[in-house]
């Protein structure tokens, strides 16, 4: 039955949502926490949510919102499964970062307004300075840092996870993000 | 040298005291320079967005007046060279992002922008016009919101939050991109707005306004198939003179008779008669509690901002509301009820034009409660700012009118009907009815000095008939709250709490004149004190009309007729009352509705286990399809807790077996074809 | 865990560390591990066992026979040439090794003592190898304070760091000292504040020490959102525990007992290392109820910012900390009279923080006797750009940025990374809130008034090394474009200003520039200069002012010549097609949608520049690389 896991995976994630409310105290002063938790569960703050997080926490849901919509981390809208960002810090910038967003957009048919495309499996957009300007410039594809990009260096990453999403749906994804993980925690 | 013991400071060159001012704004205006700003407000927090109050301090370099505290020996310049033109440049930034087009917009000519620009001797934008238009929100019945005139100085956003404790529009996105808007982009009329309009009250711009229904009326007044008759509040008769050049507080009142006959409304009346009609009905409804053990403290009901303020935030102390309609009502209710008869004429033919101080009557006139069938008491509610429209549109020159009368029965009135227009008012009028009925005996002093103020919140104890009654009067629904979170507790203990919503009560309402006068408000009130002490009659039982009213048409004071066209009921309106989040979905037409309740008191007493206790039976037994379960938030029954609503019904003590059994006899108990 | 370390022998202060065990030291930074310094960790390990050598991966206070220790250190700023393997006390550095590389490493260096000289660092001006720091210029012209013990401690041992001098000084600010005598030793360093301002820290602590309330914040700022600036990042991950020691100074100095460090999204390991520094420390009981035994409580928090640049602005920090909007507030109120939830709160820099235990271990004398007398002690900047060796730079107050960008940075790069001698235009310094410094300004001593008097600033220290194929105005633009995306929208100046000044520069760059757009763009940025509430419109100008002053030539070429001399900015371009590649196919002609293609087949086509609207679909098209400028 095909409404099954999405049930499971509603009741588990709002479960979650509790816990990180209660982990909080139920406290205005922790919103910004808060968001990035639920976002971090839900990969982005959707509006249901957004209204819960307001009444548990007694804050009017226009604050929330004005929250959510201040900072550039907070999704409101469900971003695709693979997230690419360009780094537009100035070391970045000065060495052509530019070309390979461009290159990015033009590959997977994205653009600044459209960030994700349409299969919800890419997300193109740029970041702040990711602080690794002695790699400029640099590409974050499912946390995992890449150095010294070129517009047919990233086109060839991008190729590389499609052709990989074909023949196995879900498990490359995970495999790319656990080795970002490992690498990270190790 | 007195100067160790006062401190000052100079600005432009004068030695100017410093005698407590917060800030440098203040004190420069108190040197009488009128140092420009959008987002200064004394009642408000200090913003600093603006940047036109600007002045450089020696020393120190350019800084904002508003949020610089005064010190000693500081050297301030209010203009220079730079400062001017920072000024010009500022004001050109935000004309070269606004729609400008000035002649349709409602604030034209008191607009602050629009004046500004001409002060400053801005003849030209120098910067590229950026401005990308927007649609207007004309979803309140009450305001108009549009973000294409908005400069962004947040006045509205404090007011809604600090002065009225709400935050129903708040700032959203970042940079270039910051709009003022309700939460989720959604529109005012979908939100908790409670339609006070003070938003629109300093807005500097018009990117909040009254929402006109001058329009409506004119259409109205043209159909000769209808009588039009219009009442009048009080407090619009010592606001309406400010928009043809008098001061606050003068009282207009025979002119603006005279200016509605010549607009050619039917009859003229008074919405101060239906105040003393109020005040009979609220006063017998207090003595009654008091004397019958009803629910106490009692909140009065003629503010409609504060009563869909109740509905929402303090649904469980509805019944402490009175139940008497406003005013507004009352008088809409009992005219359309008597004149149809009396004029041997069709109730549809009848239409009710009221003028108010207010934009939430606009919102009060449409509940569906206050009307028979559909058809509304009060049709058309226009704000003073919208009369002052009408006249100015007909051509009529106010100030040359010749006063003239009020009609009969329903503009005759008492001064305790004029005081309902502001704080303090209503709570006095019920006092020079209720002091006299409970002692029998005639109330000489009528003036109740310790009600009267500016304060927010103000208590007074009062000795009626040897009994002491615990009084409070508020002003501001964050002031509102404090109260109504002691009564919840059971603290505070009042007998009677009057609650306006307004700073200051009506004479404050968004209808009212938009004023930069920081003055206003004082001198309204003393204009409807004035007004009262003009008056023969001070007290509503004393008005005859009243009495006969009750006599021949009426029958007894909170009888079952008055009960029936006086009284109202109360809804809750939470704002989300049972649906949070969908959590299982079907879209069987016999499904089962659950909703779990996990407000904090069910969430504490472990409601949270019921709702994965059915989650997980809904997977286990393969009936998700049939089920529909929702996580709500508070069924405002909190003392039953865990609370369980399916289909409809509300479960107090749930735990997980229990509701898991109740599920299984709704579903069991189907015909099996339909499984 | 406490107890375990009293009987280790306990350096001072990393200077004399004890006995000495051979080590491999693999650098751990965000920038070695993009390159894969994680596999060339675990090839170590299983090497290194191979090899038949002892390999130990826990601190030890004694060396035994034949034991290596291999650990892991944080950034040790030559990011470029990651991954980084140093082996002591050998004094070798290898740089980009890939596992592969490793078990050469471990026959040739540490079984045979041999050296792999392929794997060495050659400068490029010199064509020489480098065998380990002293011959590298790129270090051994630094005087590498804060950031040496960032490439040397293993960042997630809270023991090595104690085991040389660690949280020394806070045990002497709590146990010896008074909250003034701390203040003075600050003060009388000279130690200014290393995020942006320069404020003095001793006047800022003492203004929140004098302040009569019971309970006082210290926050740590390590929310570095300059773009092209990463030393923060760097000491966050390769020191950590240097922070938390510097916030319990602090919070011992003004009579705090609480610290929040803040430390922006975009650096997990930063944040990861951080929180594993402050629970080791309260695990160690070092931070907790009761600090060395004084009775003394301090707690220390860590917060993720959210993605916004203004929340490095202390008022706009505090906002976001209190759960609110990153908007700032007017001061005064200062944060160090009414900061975090209306508390006295000092707010001071990572690096800043990274400086104050020194100061009381080694005196402020010691601390201000490099450096210049105004801005006395090392400062570290982030060199980056067109220059040969990027990476993080600690090097005194007063000295040049010839000796930056040619000495340690090896010199000016052209777009294919080689060595451009005379290729220098510029250096961005300050990041977006900074301004440029040209030719003229190559012998300048670097320090706060310097660089103020010719309208840059250190801001936090990003250096970005511009070639001359760099167009200044498309810079200027990119941090207007920058500035005007980060502004938080609160007040008219920064938030409509921005926008009009980007706007100018679009003008310019797009060939609709006259006469007036230059001086307009003046007149605005001063006024958002004068007038914004913050000090993020307050410098946001700067970028467009200092390129206005420096290379207005070059703003004039634009607007009078409609000419861009690097080809940059591609409005400026003419649309051609070159007749000696043109072989007259006709497919561009077909192509072009405003019909601005004319000619006849097999012969040389031609465009029309009025009717072209550079839209490029002709050159997609072409396969003879035959147009240009569209």
């Amino acid at each position: 039955m095909a409404s099954t896991p999405v049930a499971v995976d509603r009741v588990s994630k709002f479960e979650k949502l509790c816990s990180i409310l209660e982990h909080h105290g139920h406290r205005p002063s922790g919103l910004i926490p808060i968001l990035q938790a639920v976002q971090h569960e839900y990969q982005y703050l959707p509006e249901e949510v957004l209204t819960y997080v307001a009444m548990s926490l007694d804050v009017p849901p226009a604050r929330v919102f004005g929250v959510a919509t201040f900072y550039a981390h907070f999704a409101l809208e469900p971003k695709g499964k693979h997230v690419i960002r360009i780094c537009d810090g100035t070391a970045c910038h000065v060495k052509q970062s530019l070309p390979v967003l461009d290159a990015l957009h033009d590959r997977l048919g994205t653009s600044e307004k459209k960030k994700t495309t349409p299969d919800m499996l890419f997300t193109v957009e740029t970041v702040a300075c990711l602080g690794a300007c002695g790699l400029a410039p640099v590409v974050v594809i499912d946390e995992q840092v890449y150095g010294g990009m070129t517009p047919e260096r990233a086109v060839a990453l991008v190729d590389e996870i499609a052709a990989l999403e074909q023949c196995g749906p879900g498990t490359p994804a995970l495999a790319t993000k656990q080795r970002a993980a490992e690498e990270v925690h190790a | 040298m007195n100067t160790a013991i006062q401190p000052t400071l100079t600005i432009d060159g004068k030695t100017v005291a410093i005698e407590g001012e917060r800030n440098l704004l203040e004190l420069i205006r108190k040197a009488n320079i009128d140092l420009p700003t959008f987002c200064y407000h004394s009642e408000l927090s200090v913003y600093g967005a603006c940047r036109l109050c600007i002045v450089d301090v020696e020393g120190r370099g350019v800084m904002g007046a508003c949020s610089t505290p005064p010190e000693a020996g500081l050297k301030v310049q209010t203009t220079t060279q730079q400062i001017r033109e920072i000024r010009r440049i500022t004001v050109e930034l935000l004309l070269a992002n606004h729609d400008q087009q000035c002649p349709t917009c409602p604030r034209s000519t008191n607009c602050q922008l629009q004046s500004l620009a001409q002060r400053l001797g801005v003849k030209k934008v120098r910067f590229k016009p950026l401005h990308q238009p927007v649609p207007l929100d004309e979803s309140s019945p009450s305001l108009v919101r549009d973000p294409n005139k908005c400069v962004l100085c947040g006045d509205c956003v404090r007011m809604c939050s600090e002065i009225q404790g709400i935050g129903a529009i708040d700032f959203a996105h970042r940079g270039h991109d910051v709009a003022v808007k309700p939460a989720f982009g959604k529109q005012l009329g979908e939100v908790e707005c409670v339609n006070c309009g003070q938003c629109a009250v300093v807005c500097p711009t018009g990117a909040l306004t009254p929402r006109s229904e001058v329009d409506q009326v004119w259409d109205m007044l043209a159909d000769r198939t209808k009588t039009v008759v219009v009442q009048i509040a009080p407090a619009v008769r010592v606001g309406l003179g400010e928009c043809f050049g008098l001061k606050p507080g003068e009282i207009t009142t025979g002119r603006i008779v005279a200016a509605l006959k010549q607009l050619g409304f039917n009859q003229i009346y008074d919405t101060s008669f239906a105040a003393d009609l109020t005040v009979i009905e609220e006063g017998t409804e207090f003595l009654q509690r008091k004397t019958e053990g009803g629910t106490l403290p009692m909140f009065t009901s003629c503010c409609p901002g504060w009563v869909k303020y109740a509905e929402q935030y303090f649904p469980e102390l509805l019944p402490h509301l009175s139940t008497c309609r406003s005013p507004q009502a009352m008088f809409g209710s009992l005219v359309k009820a008597m004149l149809p008869g009396q004029l041997s004429m069709e109730r549809k033919d009848l239409k009710v034009v009221a003028i108010m101080p207010c934009t939430a009557k606009k919102f009060e006139a449409q509940r569906p409660e206050m009307g028979v069938n559909g058809d509304p008491d009060v049709d058309n509610v226009l704000t003073t700012q919208e009369l002052a429209h009408m006249i100015q549109s007909a051509g009529i020159v106010f100030e040359a009118l010749q006063p003239e009368s009020f009609d009969m029965p329903f503009g005759f009135y008492t001064g305790a009907g004029v005081i309902f227009g502001n704080s303090g008012g209503v709570m006095e009028a019920v006092l020079r009815y209720a002091a006299e009925k409970a002692t029998g005996k005639k109330l000489d002093k009528v003036e109740f000095q310790e009600l009267r103020g500016d304060s927010g919140l103000r208590e007074a104890t009062v000795t009626v008939n040897g009994s002491q009654l615990k009084l409070a009067v508020v002003h501001g629904l964050r002031n509102a709250r404090v109260v109504a979170e002691q009564v919840r507790a059971g603290k505070g203990h009042y007998d009677l709490i009057e609650v306006m919503a307004c700073p200051g009560g009506c004479i404050g309402g968004a209808g009212q004149p938009v004023t930069t006068a920081r003055n206003a408000r004082e001198l309204r009130t003393k204009g409807l004190y004035q007004a009262d002490k003009m008056l023969q009659l001070h007290k509503s039982q004393d008005n005859v009309f009243i009495t006969e009213c009750y006599a021949k048409f009426l029958g007894d004071i909170g009888g079952e007729k008055a009960h029936h066209l006086l009284h109202t009921t109360y809804q809750s309106r939470r704002r989300i009352n049972e649906e949070v989040l969908s959590l299982m979905q079907s879209r069987r037409e016999d499904k089962v509705k659950v909703s779990v309740c996990l407000g904090t008191n069910c969430y504490l007493k472990g409601s949270q286990h019921v709702l994965n206790a059915v989650l997980r039976h809904g997977e286990e037994t393969g009936r998700e399809n049939r089920l529909d379960v929702r996580a709500g938030f508070c069924f405002e029954q909190c003392e039953h807790g865990p609370n369980t609503m399916i289909d409809g019904e509300v479960i107090h003590h749930c735990t997980p077996d229990s509701t898991i059994e109740l599920l299984n006899t709704r579903i069991d108990n189907d015909p099996p074809d339909r499984k | 865990m406490h107890e375990g370390l009293v009987t280790l022998e306990t350096g001072t202060n990393g200077h004399a560390a004890p006995a000495q065990m051979r080590r491999v030291i693999i650098c751990a930074g965000t920038g070695c591990m993009a390159n894969g310094a994680m596999k060339v960790y675990e090839r170590f390990k299983t090497e290194m066992a191979g090899s038949g050598l002892n390999v130990i991966l826990e601190l030890r206070p004694e060396a035994g026979d034949g034991e290596v220790r291999l650990s892991k250190s944080g950034c040790q700023g030559f990011c470029q040439m990651g991954p980084l393997v140093s082996v002591v006390p050998d004094g070798v550095l290898y740089t980009k090794v890939h596992s592969d590389d490793v078990a050469e490493i471990v026959q040739q260096t540490l079984v045979g003592e041999q050296v792999v000289e392929r794997l060495l660092y050659r400068d490029p001006a010199t064509r020489k190898s480098c065998r380990g720091l002293e011959e590298n210029p790129f270090y051994a012209r630094q005087n590498r304070l804060v950031l040496h013990e960032c490439g040397f401690l293993d960042p997630e041992d809270i023991r090595e760091f104690m085991l040389h001098g660690g949280y020394d000084a806070a045990r002497k600010a709590f146990v010896e000292m008074s909250p003034e005598e701390i203040c003075k030793k600050i003060t009388d360093s000279g130690l200014r504040g290393r995020g942006g301002g320069g404020f003095p820290t001793g006047r800022k602590w003492n203004a929140a020490r004098v302040q009569s309330s019971t309970k006082k914040y210290v926050i740590c700022n390590g929310d570095e959102g300059d773009p092209g600036a990463f030393m923060n990042r760097s000491v966050m991950e390769g020191n950590p525990h240097s922070v938390i020691e510097g916030m319990m100074i602090a919070a011992r100095a003004i009579g705090a007992n609480e610290a929040l460090v803040y430390v922006r999204a975009e650096y997990p390991l930063a944040v990861a290392r951080m929180r594993r520094a402050v629970a080791d420390a309260e695990g160690a009981g070092i931070l907790g109820k009761n600090v060395f035994g004084t009775g003394l409580a301090m707690k220390c928090d860590v917060m993720e910012g959210a993605g916004a640049f203004v929340c490095g602005e202390e008022t706009a920090m505090i906002a976001s900390i209190e759960g609110r909007r990153g908007m700032p507030s007017p001061k005064p109120p200062f944060p160090a009279q009414s900061g975090l939830w209306g508390k006295p709160t000092i707010i001071n820099n990572v690096e800043t923080l990274a400086h104050v235990s020194r100061i009381l271990n080694q005196g402020p004398e010691a601390f201000s006797s490099v450096g210049t007398k105004d801005s006395p002690g090392t400062k570290t900047f982030a060199l980056t750009g067109h220059v040969s060796n990027t990476g993080l730079v600690e090097v005194p107050f007063g000295t040049t940025l010839r000796e930056i960008v040619v000495n340690i940075g090896g010199g000016v790069t052209d777009d294919n990374g080689k060595i451009s001698k005379g290729g220098f235009k510029a250096v961005q310094i300050g990041g977006p809130s900074g301004g440029c410094l040209t030719q003229d300004h190559l012998d300048l001593p670097l320090a706060y008034e310097s660089l103020r008097s010719v309208g840059a600033m250190v801001g936090s220290g990003g250096l970005v090394v511009m070639n001359d194929r760099t167009c200044m105005v498309s810079i200027a633009r990119f941090f207007m474009e920058f500035t005007q995306r980060e502004s938080c929208g609160k007040c008219v100046l920064c938030r409509e200003g921005t926008m009009q000044l980007l706007a100018l520069l679009d003008d310019v760059i797009e060939g609709r520039g006259d006469a007036g757009t230059l001086a307009l763009l003046e007149k605005l940025g001063h006024a958002v200069q004068a007038g914004s509430l913050c000090g993020l419109g307050k410098t946001a100008p700067n970028p467009v002012l200092s390129t206005l002053r420096y290379f207005r030539q070059e703003y004039e070429e634009h607007i009078f010549e409609k000419k861009c001399r690097t080809g940059r900015c591609k409005a400026l371009l003419k649309p051609e097609i070159l007749e000696a590649k043109c072989k007259g196919c006709g497919l561009c002609l077909s192509s072009c949608p405003t019909h601005a293609i004319t000619g006849e087949k097999k012969k040389p086509h031609h465009i029309d520049p009025e009717l072209c609207i550079k839209c490029g679909a002709c050159a997609k098209t072409c396969k003879l690389h035959a147009i240009e400028g569209v």
